[in-house]
């Protein structure tokens, strides 16, 4: 199964495991991920300005490029999976703005959404399936506690992103099952860290990620997995004294390939 | 040749006030087929309708045209009026030209000048009519009721105290319904079971009722008067006659880990049960899913210790077919699953609750004998949040929840914080809402005496998010009115789900071709004037399926139903509408378009043998009218594409002459 892939900017550098164990992770797993050449950074935020455009066509041309080769678009990371299935929602369902951005781009095909977008958990899901992934796992984390955070971005607006109920979302805790180990749920793993909060004022996005952490440690969690780098900043960065990991960290270490992590 | 005589009214100066009545009826007199033509002050006076009565008389009139105003008003009026002139009541034709015309209008030339033009066109009309004559049809003097909570039961009563049989199909094992678990009710906080339970037993006492519990209607065929219902009695595996509710097969019972249904799972009950302790019929049901002699041929202890030898585990479920001229839907409510509300925890703690599991926790016949004990840990709360509108008044884009009111959530809530505080003086209560709706008799000064007398917090705006973290609820809200975000670490936390129909309605609606709204509410046939009718006639509305209710309304309702029924039911035989759909056979196509449309189910399809020109024989399939079930709507005469469907009074030909006679 080929798939293209959108790693993101932050993926490139202050979260490589992120990218790095994602990628290793599906070639184990029988899937192919092709990176979009010459990707842009996503814009990092989905602006709800109708009439923005310039911000949202990195990821139209993404999209563009996976339609090319009749592939469906994976990300990993929660903010760049947002961005991108936003403007393709957009443009799905705003002739206005689709017109305008095609009128912009003025390449010989007009783009009206036709791409398909996945989040990797989704592809775990819905391409691989939890099953599968069962039978790959060859370590499994026998006895881990660990709390799934979801944040915001990942589920929110359920519309358009439509990846799980957003008030009582299933997919990591499923993963989580799937890896061997035990999900721990608690009422706060849907709840905003803080995001950007942090630049303008600290204390709120302390308060924010304290209060995810804290409930997720006052149920049982003995371990944080996450989807979105920006979540993982501010929860290690606000003193979260248990440790804070991306999925797919868990997930190379369920599969027996996370010693190759260091390159 | 029709001799038609044209009457003109002035309605005082409504009509007369904008319509220069008499240059209608002069310019109507020119009309082919009008042989007489005149006006006066009130022509729905006993003076006006004499005057008609006289002119049949003295000009020999075949039909009628009364330029005056809506149908709706005074059809029937002028009808009898022709009828006492000796004329066929449907030679009349009303030219409506007060609410269609002189109301709407200002200028005289404009309103005069429509009026001819309203006349003309009902002239043209009743140049076509034909006399009518109305079916009738016998009336089977028995009412089924669907459903047998409060509004069932108090249907059932009054139909059965008018002195005609009644019989009541309830899919639970028991009678009751929502309100028998219930613990107070609002305003008068007289205890449910105390009211309810009385009830019941007049119900299982009286000669005139049966009840089928553990039952459900499978098919409903015929029409008003003559209903032909199958109910299908689910095998609960105890005779009815025999078993006398001792209750010793229930203690015996070694599966007693089954949710009991009764106190919304809060507890268990055994596979054997009686669902509460005045139960109507108070018989024992085996839940065949937890039965282990069922499921595995193991054990048979019940039918050991029953002295009266009622356990029979053959007993399979048995069909019964009645005949009944009347049909009353009291199928009730539910409240909505709280699965799309996590924000709230549901799901994640034990210690939220919704209120009817709150009745049962206050109900001393509960699962804590009443005791307001928390569900984790048995421990008293010392903080409890309710939450109103918890799923009703939802954005219709809020993919969750319903757009309605659910009416009874703000006045439960006020009794549950005030019952809360009388009876836990030291447990602090809050109550968050959008809005407090207390439109009913004692209903605010209800509410007030919670506030002011008994200290409830009572705070607008919304819990945003329940986080349970140890053993408390922390609860995120908003209080509008300071405008603050609030944090309470909550021991309880108790949400006012919203309420829907039953799932039973929709197959049930579609069994009995009722018309239900977007919630799946069943409609009546008039929102403000037929309110218990549903338009198919011979069904009839009860309770909270037609809408949400509570108990002192939908009791009104339900004897309301039951005062239509006994008016249906006295009647010996039911005088049709004779202006129904008839289908032309020969030019029937047999394409069902006509069926598909027919809201009334009036329509059926047979094979018929025709003989052609030819002097062969051919088998066409071509539609056919139920008189007695048909409405008159004109839906079929539409979507028939050979024109073969024609309603009487309102044919084709008739329609067609007024469109040409307007645009002349």
């Amino acid at each position: 199964m080929k798939l293209s892939y959108f790693p993101g900017c932050t993926l490139k550098n202050k979260a490589k495991d992120l990218d790095f164990y994602a990628r290793r992770s599906a070639e184990l797993l029988g899937v192919e991920l092709e990176e979009i050449e010459n990707w842009q950074c996503c814009g990092g935020v989905f602006t709800t300005s109708r009439d923005e455009v310039a911000t949202k066509l990195s990821s139209v041309r993404a999209l563009k490029d996976a339609q090319a080769k009749g592939q469906a678009l994976v990300s990993v990371c929660s903010a760049c999976h947002n961005v991108i299935k936003q403007t393709n929602h957009a443009m799905q369902t705003d002739k206005a703005f689709a017109d305008k951005v095609n009128r912009y781009m003025a390449e010989e095909n007009d783009y009206n959404g036709e791409t398909e977008v996945l989040h990797y958990l989704e592809m775990l899901r819905d391409k691989v399936g939890f099953d599968t992934l069962k039978e790959k796992v060859v370590n499994p984390l026998k006895g881990k506690k660990i709390g799934a955070y979801y944040g915001c971005l990942l589920l929110r607006p359920n519309t358009v992103m439509g990846m799980d109920d957003p008030e009582n979302p299933t997919i990591m805790e499923d993963l989580i099952k799937a890896l061997g180990a035990t999900p721990v749920v608690y009422a706060n793993r849907n709840e905003c860290c803080g995001g950007y909060i942090a630049v303008e004022s600290p204390e709120l996005a302390k308060k924010r990620s304290n209060a995810v952490v804290e409930n997720a440690k006052a149920q049982g969690a003995e371990m944080i997995i996450t989807a979105c780098p920006l979540c993982k900043y501010n929860l290690i960065k606000n003193g979260a004294d248990i440790p804070v990991v991306y999925f797919t960290e868990l997930l190379a270490e369920a599969l027996g390939i996370k010693e190759d992590a260091n390159e | 040749m029709q001799r038609i005589g044209v009457f003109v009214c002035w309605c005082g100066s409504n009509i007369a006030g904008t319509v220069d009545v008499k240059a209608v009826a002069e310019a109507l007199k020119a009309e082919p087929g009008v042989v007489y033509s005149t006006d006066y002050q009130y022509m729905c006076s006993q003076a006006g309708q004499n005057l008609i009565i006289d002119a049949v008389k003295e000009h020999n009139l075949t039909g009628l045209v009364i330029c005056s105003c809506s149908p709706r008003m005074h059809e029937a009026t002028f009808r009898k009026t022709a009828a006492a002139a000796g004329l066929n009541p449907y030679m009349v034709e009303i030219a409506n030209i007060r609410e269609q015309c002189s109301w709407v209008h200002k200028e005289m030339p404009v309103g005069t000048e429509k009026a001819i033009i309203l006349g003309k066109a009902a002239v043209a009309k009743v140049n076509l009519n034909t006399s009518l004559t109305p079916g009738e049809s016998p009336v089977t003097k028995r009412a089924l009721v669907i459903g047998g909570g409060i509004a069932g039961i108090q249907t059932a009563l009054d139909i059965a105290d008018a002195g005609f049989p009644v019989d009541i199909v309830e899919t639970k094992p028991t009678i009751g319904g929502k309100m028998a678990q219930l613990d107070k009710t609002f305003p008068t906080l007289d205890c449910a079971a105390c009211i309810l339970t009385p009830k019941m037993v007049d119900v299982a006492q009286h000669d005139k009722i049966r009840i089928f519990s553990y039952s459900e209607v499978t098919e409903v065929k015929g029409f008003v008067g003559n209903f032909d219902v199958t109910i299908k009695k689910k095998a609960r595996f105890v005779d009815e006659t025999k078993c006398t509710g001792c209750g010793d097969c229930v203690d015996k019972c070694p599966m007693k880990k089954n949710p009991n249904e009764f106190n919304m799972g809060m507890d268990n009950r055994s596979a054997i049960y009686i669902p509460f302790a005045q139960a109507v019929p108070k018989v024992a049901t085996i839940d065949a899913g937890a039965c282990t002699m069922l499921k595995k041929g193991k054990c048979g202890l019940c039918s050991k210790v029953c002295g009266a030898g009622a356990i029979d585990y053959t007993q399979k479920d048995e069909f019964i077919e009645e005949k009944y001229g009347a049909i009353v839907v009291a199928t009730g409510f539910n409240p909505i699953s709280m699965d799309k509300f996590d924000e709230y925890a549901y799901s994640q703690s034990k210690d939220v609750i919704t209120s009817l599991e709150f009745e049962r926790l206050t109900n001393a016949a509960g699962p804590t004998q009443g005791k307001l004990l928390r569900p984790s840990d048995g421990k008293h709360p010392h903080k409890i949040v309710f939450v109103q509108c918890v799923g009703s008044r939802c954005a219709a884009c809020a993919e969750k929840g319903k757009e309605y009111c659910s009416k009874i959530c703000c006045m439960y809530t006020a009794k549950h914080a005030m019952l809360t505080r009388d009876k836990y003086p030291d447990t602090e209560v809050y109550v968050f809402y959008i809005d407090v709706r207390t439109p009913g008799k004692n209903f605010d000064e209800f509410y007030r005496r919670a506030v002011e007398e008994y200290g409830v917090n009572y705070i607008k705006g919304m819990v945003g998010k329940i986080v349970p973290e140890g053993d408390v609820l922390k609860v995120q809200a908003s209080d509008l009115i300071s405008n603050k975000q609030l944090h309470i670490d909550a021991d309880l936390v108790v949400l006012a789900a919203a309420i829907e129909p039953d799932k039973s309605a929709r197959p049930l609606a579609t069994m009995l071709t009722a018309s239900m709204d977007t919630n799946d509410f069943f409609t009546e046939a008039h929102p403000k004037l037929r309110p218990v009718e549903s338009p198919t006639a011979g069904v009839f509305l009860s309770g909270a399926c037609q809408g949400p209710k509570d108990i002192p309304e939908t009791v009104s309702q339900a004897g309301a139903a039951a005062s239509k029924v006994i008016g249906l039911l006295c009647k010996d035989k039911l005088t049709g509408n004779p202006c129904i759909a008839s289908a032309n056979e020969m030019m029937c196509n047999g394409c069902s378009s006509c069926e598909r449309v027919c809201p009334y189910g009036a329509i059926t399809y047979s094979d018929k043998e025709f003989r052609m020109p030819d002097r062969t024989t051919q088998i066409r399939r071509v539609a056919s009218v139920n008189p007695a079930v048909c409405q008159g709507c004109g839906a079929c005469t539409v979507a028939c594409p050979s024109g073969a469907m024609d309603l009487k009074g309102f044919t084709n030909s008739q329609i067609m002459a007024e469109v040409d006679a307007i645009c002349k």
